[in-house]
Protein backbone atom coordinates (compact mmCIF):
# COMPACT_ATOMS: atom_id res chain seq x y z
CA UNK A 1 0.00 0.00 0.00
CA UNK A 2 1.17 3.62 -1.25
CA UNK A 3 1.10 6.82 0.65
CA UNK A 4 0.76 5.01 4.66
CA UNK A 5 3.07 7.30 6.05
CA UNK A 6 0.72 10.60 6.13
CA UNK A 7 -0.73 13.03 8.27
CA UNK A 8 -4.43 12.77 8.22
CA UNK A 9 -6.51 14.64 10.69
CA UNK A 10 -3.99 15.17 13.08
CA UNK A 11 -2.71 11.61 13.02
CA UNK A 12 0.49 10.18 11.53
CA UNK A 13 -0.57 7.05 9.99
CA UNK A 14 2.41 4.72 10.32
CA UNK A 15 2.77 1.55 8.28
CA UNK A 16 3.29 -1.48 10.36
CA UNK A 17 3.59 -4.81 8.27
CA UNK A 18 0.49 -6.26 6.08
CA UNK A 19 -1.79 -6.69 8.65
CA UNK A 20 -1.82 -3.04 11.23
CA UNK A 21 -1.44 0.08 11.04
CA UNK A 22 0.02 2.28 13.56
CA UNK A 23 -1.73 5.98 14.77
CA UNK A 24 0.26 8.51 16.55
CA UNK A 25 -1.73 10.61 17.50
CA UNK A 26 -0.74 14.24 19.51
CA UNK A 27 -1.95 13.63 22.89
CA UNK A 28 -2.98 11.08 25.72
CA UNK A 29 -6.31 12.11 25.44
CA UNK A 30 -6.62 12.21 21.45
CA UNK A 31 -5.65 8.53 21.81
CA UNK A 32 -8.28 7.30 24.06
CA UNK A 33 -10.55 9.11 21.86
CA UNK A 34 -9.76 7.66 19.06
CA UNK A 35 -9.25 4.23 20.13
CA UNK A 36 -13.20 4.31 21.35
CA UNK A 37 -14.11 5.59 17.95
CA UNK A 38 -12.20 2.65 16.33
CA UNK A 39 -14.17 0.16 19.21
CA UNK A 40 -17.49 1.87 18.26
CA UNK A 41 -16.94 1.75 14.47
CA UNK A 42 -14.34 -0.37 13.38
CA UNK A 43 -12.67 -0.10 10.29
CA UNK A 44 -13.76 -3.54 7.73
CA UNK A 45 -11.73 -6.30 9.13
CA UNK A 46 -11.17 -5.03 12.26
CA UNK A 47 -9.07 -7.41 14.92
CA UNK A 48 -7.83 -5.69 18.06
CA UNK A 49 -7.58 -2.06 19.14
CA UNK A 50 -4.38 -1.49 21.22
CA UNK A 51 -3.93 1.75 22.85
CA UNK A 52 -0.48 2.93 24.37
CA UNK A 53 1.18 6.12 25.38
CA UNK A 54 0.92 7.66 21.76
CA UNK A 55 -0.32 5.08 19.88
CA UNK A 56 -3.30 3.08 18.46
CA UNK A 57 -2.37 -0.20 17.04
CA UNK A 58 -5.04 -1.47 14.46
CA UNK A 59 -4.67 -4.92 13.94
CA UNK A 60 -7.00 -6.30 10.68
CA UNK A 61 -7.76 -9.57 8.84
CA UNK A 62 -6.48 -8.35 6.03
CA UNK A 63 -3.96 -5.82 4.44
CA UNK A 64 -4.42 -2.05 5.10
CA UNK A 65 -5.54 -0.46 2.12
CA UNK A 66 -5.49 3.86 1.81
CA UNK A 67 -9.24 4.01 2.18
CA UNK A 68 -8.24 2.94 5.75
CA UNK A 69 -6.17 6.25 6.31
CA UNK A 70 -9.15 8.21 5.33
CA UNK A 71 -11.65 5.71 7.54
CA UNK A 72 -9.25 6.50 10.43
CA UNK A 73 -9.46 10.61 9.43
CA UNK A 74 -12.82 10.45 9.73
CA UNK A 75 -13.16 8.88 13.24
CA UNK A 76 -10.08 11.28 14.36
CA UNK A 77 -12.21 14.17 13.73
CA UNK A 78 -15.86 13.11 14.61
CA UNK A 79 -16.26 14.23 18.07
CA UNK A 80 -15.66 12.32 21.28
CA UNK A 81 -19.47 10.93 21.86
CA UNK A 82 -20.16 10.98 25.21
CA UNK A 83 -19.88 7.34 26.34
CA UNK A 84 -20.88 5.76 30.01
CA UNK A 85 -19.09 7.52 32.95
CA UNK A 86 -15.71 5.92 33.19
CA UNK A 87 -15.61 3.52 36.13
CA UNK A 88 -14.20 5.06 39.53
CA UNK A 89 -11.66 2.38 41.40
CA UNK A 90 -10.30 2.94 44.51
CA UNK A 91 -7.14 0.76 45.14
CA UNK A 92 -6.25 -0.09 48.79
CA UNK A 93 -2.50 0.11 49.54
CA UNK A 94 -0.08 -0.47 51.81
CA UNK A 95 2.77 2.17 51.59
CA UNK A 96 5.34 -0.08 52.83
CA UNK A 97 7.46 -0.34 49.62
CA UNK A 98 11.61 -0.97 49.41
CA UNK A 99 11.75 1.99 47.28
CA UNK A 100 9.27 4.78 49.66
CA UNK A 101 12.02 6.42 51.38
CA UNK A 102 13.68 7.10 47.89
CA UNK A 103 11.07 8.58 46.45
CA UNK A 104 10.65 10.42 49.13
CA UNK A 105 14.10 11.35 49.18
CA UNK A 106 14.51 12.32 45.59
CA UNK A 107 10.98 14.12 45.73
CA UNK A 108 12.08 16.43 48.19
CA UNK A 109 9.81 15.83 50.94
CA UNK A 110 8.89 12.84 54.16
CA UNK A 111 7.77 9.88 52.81
CA UNK A 112 4.34 10.88 55.35
CA UNK A 113 3.84 14.05 52.73
CA UNK A 114 5.07 11.80 49.94
CA UNK A 115 2.00 9.10 50.77
CA UNK A 116 -0.12 12.20 51.44
CA UNK A 117 0.18 13.60 48.18
CA UNK A 118 -0.16 9.64 45.87
CA UNK A 119 -3.51 9.66 47.78
CA UNK A 120 -4.62 12.85 46.79
CA UNK A 121 -4.35 11.98 42.94
CA UNK A 122 -7.07 11.25 40.28
CA UNK A 123 -5.64 8.76 38.02
CA UNK A 124 -6.66 7.72 34.84
CA UNK A 125 -5.87 4.35 33.15
CA UNK A 126 -4.39 5.68 29.83
CA UNK A 127 -3.76 2.18 28.74
CA UNK A 128 -3.10 -0.96 29.64
CA UNK A 129 0.37 -3.94 28.38
CA UNK A 130 3.26 -5.09 30.19
CA UNK A 131 1.31 -8.16 31.22
CA UNK A 132 -2.68 -8.78 31.40
CA UNK A 133 -4.08 -6.04 33.43
CA UNK A 134 -1.30 -3.98 34.24
CA UNK A 135 -2.80 -0.39 33.85
CA UNK A 136 -0.43 2.64 33.30
CA UNK A 137 -1.96 5.11 35.18
CA UNK A 138 -1.33 8.85 34.40
CA UNK A 139 -2.30 11.87 36.45
CA UNK A 140 0.78 11.58 38.84
CA UNK A 141 1.95 15.79 39.60
CA UNK A 142 5.34 16.75 37.53
CA UNK A 143 7.13 16.92 40.84
CA UNK A 144 6.80 13.08 41.41
CA UNK A 145 7.93 11.58 38.60
CA UNK A 146 10.84 9.30 39.14
CA UNK A 147 13.04 7.44 36.76
CA UNK A 148 12.96 3.29 36.56
CA UNK A 149 15.19 1.76 38.82
CA UNK A 150 18.90 1.61 37.13
CA UNK A 151 19.31 -2.11 37.28
CA UNK A 152 15.40 -3.75 37.05
CA UNK A 153 14.07 -6.22 39.63
CA UNK A 154 14.50 -10.17 38.56
CA UNK A 155 11.38 -10.79 40.55
CA UNK A 156 8.58 -7.77 41.69
CA UNK A 157 5.79 -9.45 43.84
CA UNK A 158 2.30 -9.17 42.63
CA UNK A 159 0.28 -6.41 44.48
CA UNK A 160 3.03 -4.25 43.84
CA UNK A 161 2.25 -0.39 43.32
CA UNK A 162 5.07 1.23 41.80
CA UNK A 163 5.55 4.47 39.86
CA UNK A 164 8.08 4.98 36.85
CA UNK A 165 8.34 8.49 34.57
CA UNK A 166 4.75 10.06 34.13
CA UNK A 167 2.79 6.81 35.44
CA UNK A 168 1.99 4.82 38.42
CA UNK A 169 1.02 0.87 37.97
CA UNK A 170 0.20 -2.43 40.23
CA UNK A 171 1.68 -5.60 39.28
CA UNK A 172 -0.92 -8.05 38.47
CA UNK A 173 1.18 -11.16 39.02
CA UNK A 174 5.14 -11.50 40.08
CA UNK A 175 7.42 -10.54 37.57
CA UNK A 176 10.27 -8.69 36.75
CA UNK A 177 10.11 -4.95 36.71
CA UNK A 178 12.11 -1.93 36.81
CA UNK A 179 9.45 0.71 38.85
CA UNK A 180 10.17 2.25 42.06
CA UNK A 181 7.81 0.10 44.75
CA UNK A 182 6.18 2.48 47.28
CA UNK A 183 3.47 0.22 48.38
CA UNK A 184 1.89 -2.81 47.57
CA UNK A 185 -2.43 -4.04 47.33
CA UNK A 186 -4.32 -7.03 47.54
CA UNK A 187 -6.71 -5.86 45.32
CA UNK A 188 -7.30 -8.37 42.51
CA UNK A 189 -5.91 -6.96 39.54
CA UNK A 190 -6.40 -9.51 36.82
CA UNK A 191 -9.00 -12.04 37.46
CA UNK A 192 -10.17 -14.34 33.83
CA UNK A 193 -13.37 -15.59 35.27
CA UNK A 194 -14.08 -12.01 35.92
CA UNK A 195 -16.09 -9.29 33.12
CA UNK A 196 -14.45 -7.61 32.57
CA UNK A 197 -11.10 -9.50 33.49
CA UNK A 198 -9.00 -6.10 34.46
CA UNK A 199 -9.90 -4.08 37.69
CA UNK A 200 -8.24 -1.29 36.18
CA UNK A 201 -9.24 -0.97 32.62
CA UNK A 202 -8.63 2.45 30.07
CA UNK A 203 -10.62 5.36 31.08
CA UNK A 204 -11.30 4.08 34.78
CA UNK A 205 -10.32 6.84 36.98
CA UNK A 206 -8.41 5.41 40.21
CA UNK A 207 -7.12 6.83 43.54
CA UNK A 208 -5.07 5.42 46.21
CA UNK A 209 -6.67 4.20 49.91
CA UNK A 210 -4.17 4.17 52.16
CA UNK A 211 -4.39 1.29 54.57
CA UNK B 1 -8.79 -39.36 25.74
CA UNK B 2 -4.71 -39.43 25.00
CA UNK B 3 -1.90 -40.08 28.06
CA UNK B 4 1.28 -38.26 27.76
CA UNK B 5 3.72 -40.87 28.48
CA UNK B 6 6.69 -38.23 27.73
CA UNK B 7 5.96 -34.46 26.43
CA UNK B 8 9.85 -33.83 25.02
CA UNK B 9 11.47 -30.40 25.90
CA UNK B 10 8.14 -28.38 25.69
CA UNK B 11 5.00 -29.25 24.26
CA UNK B 12 1.93 -27.29 24.98
CA UNK B 13 -1.64 -26.92 23.47
CA UNK B 14 -2.62 -24.17 20.97
CA UNK B 15 -5.49 -23.25 19.18
CA UNK B 16 -6.01 -19.83 17.01
CA UNK B 17 -5.21 -17.99 20.35
CA UNK B 18 -6.89 -15.07 22.41
CA UNK B 19 -7.62 -12.39 20.06
CA UNK B 20 -9.79 -9.01 21.25
CA UNK B 21 -7.94 -9.03 24.66
CA UNK B 22 -5.34 -6.27 23.68
CA UNK B 23 -6.43 -3.40 24.90
CA UNK B 24 -6.40 -5.40 28.51
CA UNK B 25 -2.80 -6.37 27.97
CA UNK B 26 -3.43 -10.26 26.56
CA UNK B 27 -1.41 -11.32 24.13
CA UNK B 28 -3.18 -13.20 21.05
CA UNK B 29 -0.71 -16.45 21.52
CA UNK B 30 -1.83 -19.46 19.68
CA UNK B 31 0.09 -22.07 17.10
CA UNK B 32 3.41 -20.43 16.77
CA UNK B 33 3.11 -22.13 13.28
CA UNK B 34 -0.82 -21.29 12.31
CA UNK B 35 -0.80 -22.96 8.58
CA UNK B 36 0.77 -25.84 10.13
CA UNK B 37 -1.75 -25.43 13.26
CA UNK B 38 -4.73 -25.52 10.78
CA UNK B 39 -3.36 -28.42 7.59
CA UNK B 40 -3.22 -31.13 11.29
CA UNK B 41 -7.02 -29.99 12.31
CA UNK B 42 -8.18 -29.90 8.65
CA UNK B 43 -6.46 -33.58 8.03
CA UNK B 44 -8.46 -34.81 10.76
CA UNK B 45 -11.76 -32.71 10.04
CA UNK B 46 -11.88 -30.60 12.65
CA UNK B 47 -13.42 -27.24 13.13
CA UNK B 48 -10.89 -24.68 12.81
CA UNK B 49 -11.05 -23.66 16.54
CA UNK B 50 -9.90 -26.90 17.54
CA UNK B 51 -6.87 -27.06 19.79
CA UNK B 52 -3.79 -29.14 18.73
CA UNK B 53 -0.62 -30.03 20.79
CA UNK B 54 2.25 -28.19 19.85
CA UNK B 55 5.35 -30.01 19.91
CA UNK B 56 8.76 -28.40 19.95
CA UNK B 57 11.99 -30.77 18.92
CA UNK B 58 9.85 -33.68 19.08
CA UNK B 59 10.38 -36.52 21.81
CA UNK B 60 6.22 -36.45 22.75
CA UNK B 61 4.94 -40.06 23.38
CA UNK B 62 0.82 -40.17 23.54
CA UNK B 63 -0.87 -43.59 24.18
CA UNK B 64 -4.91 -43.76 23.15
CA UNK B 65 -7.05 -44.63 25.49
CA UNK B 66 -9.57 -45.69 23.00
CA UNK B 67 -8.92 -45.56 18.59
CA UNK B 68 -8.48 -41.53 17.65
CA UNK B 69 -7.91 -40.06 14.33
CA UNK B 70 -4.92 -38.22 14.45
CA UNK B 71 -2.39 -36.81 11.76
CA UNK B 72 1.11 -34.82 12.54
CA UNK B 73 2.26 -31.88 10.23
CA UNK B 74 4.35 -29.09 10.98
CA UNK B 75 8.18 -29.82 11.62
CA UNK B 76 8.35 -33.23 10.02
CA UNK B 77 9.26 -35.42 12.98
CA UNK B 78 9.87 -38.83 12.31
CA UNK B 79 6.48 -40.88 13.55
CA UNK B 80 5.65 -44.18 14.88
CA UNK B 81 3.34 -46.38 16.25
CA UNK B 82 3.83 -49.03 18.71
CA UNK B 83 7.54 -48.91 16.45
CA UNK B 84 5.87 -48.82 13.35
CA UNK B 85 6.68 -45.99 10.84
CA UNK B 86 4.12 -43.88 9.93
CA UNK B 87 4.00 -40.36 7.83
CA UNK B 88 3.56 -36.88 8.63
CA UNK B 89 0.78 -34.88 6.66
CA UNK B 90 -1.33 -37.79 6.70
CA UNK B 91 -4.47 -38.94 8.99
CA UNK B 92 -4.36 -42.37 10.81
CA UNK B 93 -5.91 -44.11 13.02
CA UNK B 94 -4.36 -44.78 16.46
CA UNK B 95 -5.73 -47.98 17.73
CA UNK B 96 -6.64 -48.14 21.66
CA UNK B 97 -3.97 -48.89 23.82
CA UNK B 98 -1.91 -47.54 21.06
CA UNK B 99 1.29 -45.09 21.53
CA UNK B 100 2.65 -42.42 19.10
CA UNK B 101 6.38 -41.64 19.36
CA UNK B 102 7.72 -38.40 17.79
CA UNK B 103 10.90 -38.65 17.18
CA UNK B 104 13.32 -35.53 16.80
CA UNK B 105 12.61 -33.21 13.35
CA UNK B 106 14.78 -33.86 10.11
CA UNK B 107 14.01 -29.66 9.72
CA UNK B 108 11.79 -27.42 11.82
CA UNK B 109 11.34 -27.14 15.13
CA UNK B 110 7.88 -27.54 15.81
CA UNK B 111 5.47 -29.99 15.00
CA UNK B 112 1.77 -30.43 15.38
CA UNK B 113 -0.87 -33.03 16.77
CA UNK B 114 -3.99 -33.26 16.01
CA UNK B 115 -6.47 -35.09 17.31
CA UNK B 116 -10.00 -35.83 15.60
CA UNK B 117 -12.24 -33.74 17.83
CA UNK B 118 -9.65 -31.38 19.25
CA UNK B 119 -7.51 -31.50 22.45
CA UNK B 120 -10.21 -30.48 25.22
CA UNK B 121 -9.28 -28.33 28.01
CA UNK B 122 -11.01 -25.58 29.69
CA UNK B 123 -10.81 -22.52 27.40
CA UNK B 124 -9.24 -19.29 29.24
CA UNK B 125 -10.42 -16.13 27.57
CA UNK B 126 -11.75 -18.27 24.96
CA UNK B 127 -8.79 -20.11 24.19
CA UNK B 128 -7.13 -23.18 25.04
CA UNK B 129 -3.51 -21.85 23.84
CA UNK B 130 -0.66 -21.71 26.73
CA UNK B 131 0.29 -18.38 26.77
CA UNK B 132 4.26 -18.68 28.03
CA UNK B 133 5.00 -15.19 28.63
CA UNK B 134 1.59 -14.05 30.43
CA UNK B 135 1.06 -17.32 31.86
CA UNK B 136 -2.73 -17.92 30.53
CA UNK B 137 -3.56 -21.27 29.38
CA UNK B 138 -3.05 -24.33 30.65
CA UNK B 139 0.40 -25.76 32.37
CA UNK B 140 2.97 -27.33 29.38
CA UNK B 141 2.04 -30.96 29.05
CA UNK B 142 3.65 -33.66 31.59
CA UNK B 143 4.17 -37.13 31.76
CA UNK B 144 1.46 -38.78 33.27
CA UNK B 145 -1.13 -36.37 32.32
CA UNK B 146 -4.76 -37.49 30.78
CA UNK B 147 -5.39 -35.21 27.63
CA UNK B 148 -9.28 -35.54 26.42
CA UNK B 149 -10.78 -35.00 23.45
CA UNK B 150 -13.49 -32.68 22.71
CA UNK B 151 -16.50 -32.58 20.37
CA UNK B 152 -15.06 -30.04 17.61
CA UNK B 153 -14.99 -32.52 15.12
CA UNK B 154 -16.67 -31.23 11.61
CA UNK B 155 -16.90 -33.19 8.34
CA UNK B 156 -15.21 -36.51 7.51
CA UNK B 157 -11.88 -36.00 6.59
CA UNK B 158 -11.32 -36.20 2.71
CA UNK B 159 -7.87 -35.64 2.89
CA UNK B 160 -5.74 -38.70 2.65
CA UNK B 161 -2.16 -36.85 2.49
CA UNK B 162 -1.30 -32.85 1.95
CA UNK B 163 1.80 -32.69 -0.08
CA UNK B 164 3.51 -29.48 1.73
CA UNK B 165 6.87 -29.01 1.46
CA UNK B 166 8.44 -29.00 4.85
CA UNK B 167 10.48 -26.52 6.59
CA UNK B 168 13.41 -25.27 4.25
CA UNK B 169 17.14 -24.32 5.62
CA UNK B 170 18.35 -20.74 5.73
CA UNK B 171 14.70 -19.15 4.59
CA UNK B 172 14.27 -15.58 2.64
CA UNK B 173 11.58 -13.89 4.70
CA UNK B 174 9.34 -11.00 3.44
CA UNK B 175 9.76 -7.55 4.96
CA UNK B 176 7.48 -5.07 5.52
CA UNK B 177 8.67 -1.10 6.82
CA UNK B 178 7.74 -1.16 10.38
CA UNK B 179 6.85 2.25 12.14
CA UNK B 180 10.00 3.30 13.35
CA UNK B 181 12.32 3.15 10.52
CA UNK B 182 13.79 6.88 10.87
CA UNK B 183 14.81 5.46 14.72
CA UNK B 184 18.12 3.60 13.01
CA UNK B 185 20.54 4.74 10.79
CA UNK B 186 20.28 4.81 7.19
CA UNK B 187 22.40 1.97 6.77
CA UNK B 188 19.95 -0.42 8.69
CA UNK B 189 17.44 -1.60 6.89
CA UNK B 190 19.64 -2.38 4.14
CA UNK B 191 21.58 -4.19 6.58
CA UNK B 192 18.92 -5.86 7.35
CA UNK B 193 17.82 -7.09 3.66
CA UNK B 194 21.64 -8.04 3.03
CA UNK B 195 23.31 -9.72 5.41
CA UNK B 196 23.09 -13.41 6.72
CA UNK B 197 21.02 -13.52 10.37
CA UNK B 198 21.57 -16.28 12.93
CA UNK B 199 18.79 -17.19 15.38
CA UNK B 200 21.15 -17.00 18.80
CA UNK B 201 19.96 -20.01 21.92
CA UNK B 202 17.77 -17.13 23.50
CA UNK B 203 14.93 -17.73 21.09
CA UNK B 204 11.60 -19.18 22.43
CA UNK B 205 7.64 -18.54 21.67
CA UNK B 206 7.96 -14.77 22.31
CA UNK B 207 10.60 -14.54 19.85
CA UNK B 208 13.87 -14.81 17.80
CA UNK B 209 16.78 -12.91 19.08
CA UNK B 210 18.92 -12.89 16.21
CA UNK B 211 22.87 -12.21 15.42
CA UNK B 212 24.51 -10.56 13.13
CA UNK B 213 25.32 -6.81 12.35
CA UNK B 214 24.61 -4.21 14.88
CA UNK B 215 22.04 -2.39 13.85
CA UNK B 216 22.75 1.49 14.87
CA UNK B 217 20.03 3.73 16.63
CA UNK B 218 20.17 7.31 14.60
CA UNK B 219 18.83 8.77 17.50
CA UNK B 220 18.87 8.91 21.37
CA UNK B 221 15.97 9.09 24.09
CA UNK B 222 13.19 6.49 24.73
CA UNK B 223 10.05 5.83 22.68
CA UNK B 224 6.58 5.57 24.62
CA UNK B 225 5.83 1.94 24.44
CA UNK B 226 3.31 1.24 21.39
CA UNK B 227 1.63 -2.05 20.08
CA UNK B 228 3.55 -4.62 18.49
CA UNK B 229 2.27 -7.36 15.65
CA UNK B 230 3.62 -11.04 15.49
CA UNK B 231 6.50 -10.65 12.93
CA UNK B 232 7.52 -7.18 14.46
CA UNK B 233 11.38 -6.98 14.03
CA UNK B 234 12.11 -4.67 17.12
CA UNK B 235 15.32 -3.60 18.10
CA UNK B 236 16.81 -3.13 21.73
CA UNK B 237 19.67 -0.62 22.43
CA UNK B 238 22.53 -3.42 21.90
CA UNK B 239 21.61 -3.21 17.79
CA UNK B 240 20.76 -7.07 17.83
CA UNK B 241 17.29 -7.74 16.26
CA UNK B 242 14.50 -9.67 18.34
CA UNK B 243 11.95 -10.79 15.59
CA UNK B 244 8.30 -11.63 17.82
CA UNK B 245 6.31 -14.65 17.42
CA UNK B 246 3.38 -15.49 18.74
CA UNK B 247 3.61 -14.75 22.51
CA UNK B 248 4.67 -11.39 22.12
CA UNK B 249 4.18 -8.26 24.63
CA UNK B 250 1.16 -6.68 23.21
CA UNK B 251 3.46 -3.52 23.70
CA UNK B 252 6.85 -2.60 23.31
CA UNK B 253 9.50 0.18 24.03
CA UNK B 254 11.95 -0.21 21.10
CA UNK B 255 11.49 0.46 17.93
CA UNK B 256 10.20 -1.23 15.23
CA UNK B 257 12.20 -1.22 11.88
CA UNK B 258 10.31 -3.87 9.89
CA UNK B 259 7.76 -6.14 9.62
CA UNK B 260 7.92 -10.09 8.13
CA UNK B 261 5.00 -10.33 5.84
CA UNK B 262 2.42 -12.59 7.56
CA UNK B 263 2.61 -15.54 5.23
CA UNK B 264 5.66 -15.96 5.67
CA UNK B 265 5.69 -16.02 9.98
CA UNK B 266 5.26 -20.19 9.69
CA UNK B 267 8.67 -20.02 8.41
CA UNK B 268 9.50 -18.19 11.33
CA UNK B 269 8.59 -19.95 13.60
CA UNK B 270 10.39 -23.11 12.46
CA UNK B 271 13.77 -21.74 12.56
CA UNK B 272 15.89 -23.22 15.21
CA UNK B 273 18.74 -21.73 17.62
CA UNK B 274 21.92 -21.73 14.65
CA UNK B 275 19.69 -21.67 12.18
CA UNK B 276 20.58 -18.58 9.32
CA UNK B 277 17.91 -16.77 7.54
CA UNK B 278 17.68 -13.80 5.38
CA UNK B 279 15.45 -11.07 4.90
CA UNK B 280 14.06 -8.94 1.44
CA UNK B 281 11.87 -6.46 0.67
CA UNK B 282 8.16 -7.55 0.21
Amino acid sequence: MDGVDERAGGVAVLPCGDRALLLELADPGAVRAVAAALQRDPLADQEEVVPAARTVLVRLGRPPRDADVRAVRDRALVDPVEGPPPGEVALPVVFDGPDLAEVAERTHRSTGQLVEALTATEFTVAFTGFTPGFGYLTGLPDELHVPRRATPRTRVPAGSVGLAGPYAGAYPRASPGGWQLVGRTDAVLFDVDRDPPALLVPGARVRFRAC
Amino acid sequence: MLTVLAPGPLATVQDRGRPGWASIGVPRSGAADRAAHDLANRLVGNAPDAATVEVTAGGLRVRAERAHLVAVTGAPAPLAVDGRTVPVNAPFTLPAGGELALGVPRSGLRSYLAVRGGVDVPPVLGSRSTDTLSGLGPEPLRAGQALAVGGLAAEEPVVDVAPVAGPVDAPLLRVLPGPRRDWLEDDAWRALISQEWAVTADSDRVGLRLGGPVLRRARDGELPSEGLVPGALQVPPDGAPVLFLVDHPVTGGYPVLAVVATADLPAAAQLRPGDRLRFRSA
